[in-house]
């Protein structure tokens, strides 16, 4: 919006200092309190024996074999989930037709519905009761406490993430340079890698890491459907709460400490993307 | 023993199949934990409980030594732990175990009943009603014990806060509560009125009724919540190794409740005769005396006390434990005690 450089500069944010000064403290209180405490009270725990306590627990054959485990969810289901979604977004943004506003609320619904409940629902559908469960065990395939019903659950619980980062951005920015590419003469494969690609680009890069930092760190729905076989179907935050009933506080602890720091690792590439196309990011990004 | 074929699966099917969805999945996953299924490498699947992870980790070794000893080929025992109600659930949604070793036999009664995958009869194809181990119930008490518990009769005392989870919802606090009946049940010699008298004041003692037994040790050991925990006479041994011998004493009761966590063979999930085998071994090698050794060493009572290390035996202090049975076995305590409109809703409800 260039014309709100034409209005002359006033400062809107009128409140005297102390007013900020309050309201800045009140939230990095709450950041303290929130964030940081617990997040200091994890890694204290699994240093209170000492870092070499630490890190020899995350030698543990099955704790290497939970990140193994977990980093492989999230090579399947983030791909999945980043195609899944941008095909979403692109018929809700690009094609008119009745039942959008349906689609839309659909895509929404991982975020309203209890992974539990989603797991629950998996575990229903193909679980050993059920007639396809049945058929699936006469035909000697696993589906549930098996690798493809954590993937389907972790899918589930993550599917919105890129699609809700597209669809905004999409709709924004309408079909007019689409419909150019195609009038001349572009096919639809070219159109997209070269005209929508790069448009949505740091929006489809953003939902990547979330749904990514999300995938890692599911529990409720993957627990459902994982059977806590051991070195086989734990993901990470199924083993930090496995070893947290054992006792093992050591070991839970460090393995939630990875996993935090996978989410920082996850965070940090985020502001870097911020701080470094801010200018790209503004232009194509409105919240 | 393992009488039972008519529960036995198909021999083996579509196996080229599964090789490749083994394949499969071995190819992009988890290197090596799904080893290729060779003629004579046998896998097993142990779906237990919460606290007998490290048990079964040295009793696993212990057998895999064993069977090799005995001639045949390699075994390999895949465990999976969790609370007791849910592996039952899981194995009835069809979790592929082999034999499951459960907190309580209603849980495996449980899958036999929803899956016919095991025989109503399961508990009697092992000795001693299919529970290797046995526990008791036994008082968790501040370090020093400052209130002076000694007994159930203590725990109705008006100044003694109890922590127990809710016996609705928690099979572990059943047995809590049997064991406070049990031992009213001898000092009042049957009086039922003075019985109920005291498991209402009992009650009247707990703050707080956890939903489970691992919510309710945390209430107590962590948050500092109440005098005394009722517990698991192996859980209280494990929370105290976790949180230091000086944080809390265990006090054994004259009177409990003999707790039996039982086995059995899932025969609706057994897929070859070399695998069926293996697991019934599995399971009849847990009443070795090396095997019964170790479940000592882990803080359960075990039968066979031949091979035990004394120190192991010492901590275990002998007391009279009531069986399930002498109350006419968990069909009838459920309903009769723990059901809608059963005792411990009208003790409740008088409160």
């Amino acid at each position: 919006m260039p014309d709100v450089i034409l209005v002359p500069h006033r400062d809107v944010t009128t409140e005297p200092r102390l007013v900020r000064g309050l309201l800045v403290g009140v939230v990095l209180l709450l950041i303290g309190i929130l964030l940081f405490a617990p997040l200091a009270a994890v890694f204290a725990s699994a240093l209170s024996e000492g870092l070499r306590a630490s890190l020899e627990s995350l030698t543990l054959p099955e704790v290497r074999s939970a990140i193994r485990l977990t980093l492989m969810v999230a090579a399947i289901v983030v791909p999945l989930n980043a195609v899944l979604g941008i095909a979403a977004a692109w018929a809700i943004a690009k094609f008119d037709f009745r039942g959008k506003a349906v689609l839309i609320t659909l895509i929404d619904l991982p975020f309203s519905v209890s992974p539990v409940v989603a797991g629950l629902s998996l575990v229903l559908l193909a679980g050993a009761q059920s007639s396809l469960g049945a058929w699936f065990a006469a035909h000697d395939i696993r589906i549930v406490f098996a690798l493809p019903a954590i993937v389907l659950a972790t899918l589930f619980v993550t599917f919105p993430f890129v699609a809700r980062e597209l669809i905004p951005i999409m709709i924004e920015q309408g079909r007019a340079e689409e419909e150019a590419a195609l009038t001349l003469g572009a096919s639809g494969w070219r159109t997209f890698r070269t005209v929508t690609l790069p448009n949505i680009r740091w929006a489809l890069l953003y939902g990547v890491l979330l749904c990514n930092a999300r995938a890692m760190g599911e529990f409720g729905a993957v627990a459902v459907v994982s059977g806590k076989i051991r070195g086989e179907t734990t993901t990470m935050p199924i083993m930090v709460e496995m070893l947290y009933n054992e006792y093992l506080s050591v070991a839970a602890f460090s393995l939630a400490g990875v996993l935090a720091l996978l989410a920082l690792v996850t965070l940090t590439l985020k502001s870097l993307l911020e701080w470094r196309h801010a200018d790209v990011l503004a232009a194509t990004r409105r919240h | 023993m393992f009488r039972n074929d008519q529960y036995r699966r198909q021999p083996q099917r579509g196996v080229s199949r599964r090789n490749v969805l083994a394949a499969l999945a071995a190819g992009v996953t988890l290197a090596g934990s799904l080893p290729a299924a060779a003629q004579d490498a046998v896998e097993i699947l142990n779906v237990s409980y919460d606290p007998t992870r490290e048990f079964y980790r040295d009793y696993n070794a212990l057998f895999a030594e064993w069977w090799s000893a005995q001639g045949h080929g390699p075994v390999t025992v895949r465990q999976s732990h969790g609370g007791s109600g849910g592996q039952a659930r899981a194995v009835i949604d069809g979790l592929d175990a082999s034999v499951v070793t459960l907190a309580l036999a209603a849980d495996i009664s449980a899958i036999a009943e929803r899956t016919g995958r095991i025989p109503e009869d399961w508990q009697s194809r092992l000795p001693h009603n299919a529970a290797p181990y046995t526990s008791t119930i036994v008082f968790l008490v501040r370090e020093g014990n400052p209130k002076g518990i000694a007994d159930w009769g203590d725990l109705a005392r008006d100044d003694v806060e109890v922590i127990t989870p809710n016996p609705k919802t928690s099979g572990g606090a059943r047995w809590n509560f049997m064991a406070a009946w049990a031992w009213a049940q001898v000092e009042f010699a049957g009086d039922e009125a003075k019985m109920r008298a005291y498991v209402s004041e009992l009650y009247l003692n707990v703050p707080v009724l956890d939903t489970g037994a691992r919510g309710a040790t945390n209430t107590f050991a962590q948050r500092g919540i109440g005098d005394v925990l009722l517990a698991w006479e192996n859980e209280a041994f494990l929370a105290l190794a976790e949180q230091g011998e000086d944080a809390f004493d265990i006090i054994v009761p004259s009177v409990s409740m003999l707790a039996e966590p039982p086995v059995a063979l899932v025969d609706g999930n057994i897929r070859s005769d070399a695998q069926r085998v293996a697991a019934e071994a599995f399971l009849e090698h847990l009443y070795s005396p090396e095997a019964q050794a170790l479940a000592l060493k882990h803080y359960y009572r075990a039968w066979d006390t031949s091979a035990a290390a004394p120190e192991d035996l010492a901590r275990l202090p002998d007391l009279r434990r009531l069986t399930i049975d002498d109350f006419g076995g968990w069909n009838q305590v459920q309903p009769a005690f723990f059901g809608d409109g059963g005792l411990f809703d009208q003790i409740y409800s008088e409160q």
